[in-house]
């Protein structure tokens, strides 16, 4: 489904990605892990076409096609979901009326009529049922006076009503308690299928005793410098990253 | 007295020495304004002899005015002595067809959805299918005959009600107000006429559209709208296609009265040519509204989108004069290229326990300048008086400019007067948070400042705000990038 190629980019002239390479799969939950710096959500900006990213070298291909002459809006009506790690307020837009644009902006490039509002209404109690989210901010202003984990409940919200095949979710886990993470985990798990992918990035493997991976990437300085599996994130979680650093190290100066 | 026939004759006869051209299809007054134009005007409108020595009055005020000092912007250089005062019938250039039109209009129109013979009209070409609303103002009016409510323009109800019209016309915004004002009660064209007798609630929304004479009313319109007591009217101003007009300078005067517990609710969209991106042409909309609560207990609310002009320089304003009385400013002006606006309202609250709410949204882009003015004045003897202002403005871009002046000035230490202002950028943040989720960048902006100017546009009537919603995207469309 994504295949990333030695992926190359910079912000402000900064080197951030230094060769990534990663390829991802239908029916796939990947984790990128990393500390502090590490270009986890340059990785996740630079995919869904962030303005201020420059592509130096490499390329990325999602369903066949190259993402990186995409703009943005059209790599989201092919498929691709990013879940912010800061979902910004839009005042006066509702909720559904945003998510009713959004929903008929990508029907529209599929050769697709816009949703019926009746059938619309239907989708949306449907899915605000599936991962649980409250009704009352269904009809609130986008996000607006919403709390931190109001905020990230809604992102997963969207991801359940646009039904991406690739939904990257940013630190969605960041500033959420741990009912919050339960309930946001619970979402994205209902979502898995044999069709979808998914790419989450987080810092701490908490998330990942709820979502669990098929396979974890660890970035560091802007690479993948090690993948494993679940018990990867574990490994981490009781060591740090400083060993995978000095391992790191290690290899450059042979 | 002369009967106007004699100075119908008179004129004529002067006509000659003083070049009136004269032909058939068409009668203009020679360029520029002196009392014999007026003369000719009120004479060629056959309106009484009150009439004329009341635009004479106006004329005499304003030969003595000066263009004022204190706007926010630079006064463009205006030769009133160069203008046209009277056309008649006017007639604007014939097109043939729409293939002669600009197309950056009709895309406009277009996307709009005017229907293709509204098209014609507004673009100035001939048009030979009757309209419906033709037939609808018919059974209209025969509504309104009923209620007893009248709705005519307002040189018909100088020959049908000279007695309302001479009680009412001026008390609100004096011949002497301000030179515009003073410029429009000299040689104003024509206008809407509107009275809603005693405890009648006006069952449909009145607008200039439905009135058959409505055209060619335009450059000097004078309005005036009385509600007597217990009465209710929402009066529409205004369409949301950008009309074709030759005419530069606009200085229109709107009066409302609202007695004892009546209420009216005045709307506005304004779309006038706003010039190209150069900011050469446009109009120059300088328009005085006011209104009075003279009743206890009565209320006005003022609406007003406003996306076109090149210069829009007004402040719909109410002066609170009864007890209870509540007065209302609603306003959503964006200016885009190199537009102008500098607007706002004024509140006199005089009467007890008077209200007024004003919420002001502006919208700035390319390198236009948007003002808001805004005075808010408590009488000594309006005691708990109560205004709540809120004044936003909104940049896209970084050429453009946000200006904001209240001022408050209150007499009475039980009065409470709030100001909130704010100033915000469209976010790349938000642009690329609704990119992400499939909206591209223009209807990004779109939902964004829709989303902004919400609460004015809920003042809307229905239809109107549809309408309004749509003009606000189309008009920044191609803003951002």
């Amino acid at each position: 489904m994504l295949t990333i190629k030695n992926l190359h980019a910079e912000v402000d002239g900064k080197q951030i990605l230094k060769g990534i390479n990663l390829e991802i799969r239908k029916g796939e939950m990947h984790a990128i892990m990393g500390p502090n710096g590490s270009g986890k959500s340059s990785l996740s900006s630079v995919l869904a076409g962030r303005e201020n990213y420059t592509v130096t070298q490499g390329e990325v291909i999602f369903e066949g096609k190259n993402l990186l002459d995409m703009s943005p809006e059209d790599r989201a009506r092919e498929g691709l979901f990013m879940a912010f790690q800061y979902p910004v307020e839009i005042p006066g837009v509702s909720n559904l009326h945003f998510l009713k644009t959004a929903l008929n902006e990508i029907r529209t490039y599929h050769g697709l009529p816009a949703m019926e509002s009746k059938e619309f209404l239907k989708l949306t109690k449907e899915k605000q049922q599936l991962v649980d989210f409250n009704a009352n901010l269904m009809n609130r202003s986008l996000n607006e006076g919403f709390s931190g984990g109001e905020k990230k409940r809604n992102e997963v919200f969207q991801l359940a009503m646009l039904d991406p095949k690739l939904a990257i979710l940013d630190e969605t886990d960041s500033g959420l308690d741990i009912d919050a993470l339960r309930i946001v985990a619970a979402g994205v798990n209902k979502l898995r299928s044999a069709d979808k992918a998914f790419m989450v990035i987080t810092h701490y493997q908490r998330l990942l005793e709820y979502i669990v991976p098929d396979f974890v990437h660890v970035l560091y300085n802007g690479q993948i410098v090690k993948t494993g599996t679940k018990e990867l994130a574990l490994e981490l979680e009781e060591k740090g990253y400083d060993w995978l650093k000095e391992e790191v190290h290690q290899k450059e100066s042979v | 007295m002369r009967n106007s026939n004699e100075i119908i004759d008179d004129i004529a006869n002067r006509e000659y020495e003083f070049g009136f051209t004269t032909d058939i299809e068409m009668e203009m007054a020679p360029v520029g304004l002196n009392e014999d134009t007026i003369r000719f005007i009120s004479a060629k409108k056959e309106e009484p002899e009150w009439m004329l020595e009341w635009r004479l009055k106006g004329y005499q005020a304003f030969k003595k005015m000066q263009f004022p000092k204190w706007q926010h912007f630079e006064m463009p250089e205006l030769d009133l002595q160069k203008l046209s005062y009277y056309a008649a019938p006017k007639k604007k250039k014939q097109l043939n067809s729409l293939d002669e039109v600009d197309p950056e209009l009709l895309a406009t129109f277009e996307k709009l959805g005017i229907p293709i013979n509204e098209q014609k009209a507004l673009a100035g070409v001939a048009v030979d299918v009757v309209f419906d609303s033709v037939s609808v103002a018919t059974t209209f009016k025969e509504k309104l005959n009923e209620l007893g409510i009248i709705f005519c323009s307002f040189g018909e109800a100088v020959r049908t009600h000279p007695d309302l019209v001479k009680k009412y016309l001026g008390t609100v915004v004096p011949h002497s107000d301000n030179i515009f004002a003073a410029l429009n009660a000299a040689v104003f064209s024509d206008g809407s006429f509107v009275y809603i007798p005693k405890g009648v609630r006006c069952p449909m929304e009145l607008s200039t559209y439905f009135r058959i004479n409505a055209e060619n009313t335009g450059q000097f319109e004078r309005t005036l709208i009385i509600a007597d007591d217990n009465s209710y009217v929402s009066y529409l101003e205004g369409c949301t296609a950008p009309k074709r007009d030759e005419n530069q300078l606009h200085a229109a005067v709107v009066e409302l009265i609202a007695m004892d517990h009546s209420e009216i609710k005045y709307s506005t969209v304004q779309n006038w040519y706003p010039g190209d991106k150069d900011g050469n042409g446009g109009i120059y909309n300088f328009v005085t509204k006011r209104g009075i609560c003279k009743g206890n207990s009565s209320k006005i609310s003022w609406t007003q989108v406003e996306t076109g002009s090149a210069i829009t320089w007004k402040y719909p304003s109410v002066i609170l004069q009864g007890d209870d009385a509540e007065g209302e400013f609603y306003s959503v002006a964006v200016t885009r290229n190199k537009q102008i606006a500098d607007t706002g309202t004024k509140i006199y609250h005089l009467g007890r326990n008077t209200r007024s709410r004003i919420i002001s949204k502006g919208i700035s882009a390319g390198h236009s300048d948007n003002t808001y003015r805004g005075l808010v004045q408590v009488g000594p003897r309006a005691a708990n008086a109560r205004n709540f202002t809120q004044c936003d403005s909104l940049l896209i871009g970084d050429r453009c400019g946000a200006h904001t002046f209240p001022y408050i000035e209150s007499r009475n230490s039980t009065a409470t007067v709030e100001h909130e202002a704010t100033t915000s950028k469209i976010g790349e943040d938000q642009i690329f948070y609704l990119n992400q989720r499939g909206i591209d960048t223009e209807k990004a902006v779109a939902l964004i400042v829709n989303g902004y100017a919400q609460e004015v546009l809920n003042q809307l009537p229905m239809e109107f705000a549809v309408e309004a919603r749509k003009l606000l995207s189309i008009t920044l469309e191609g803003s951002v990038g």
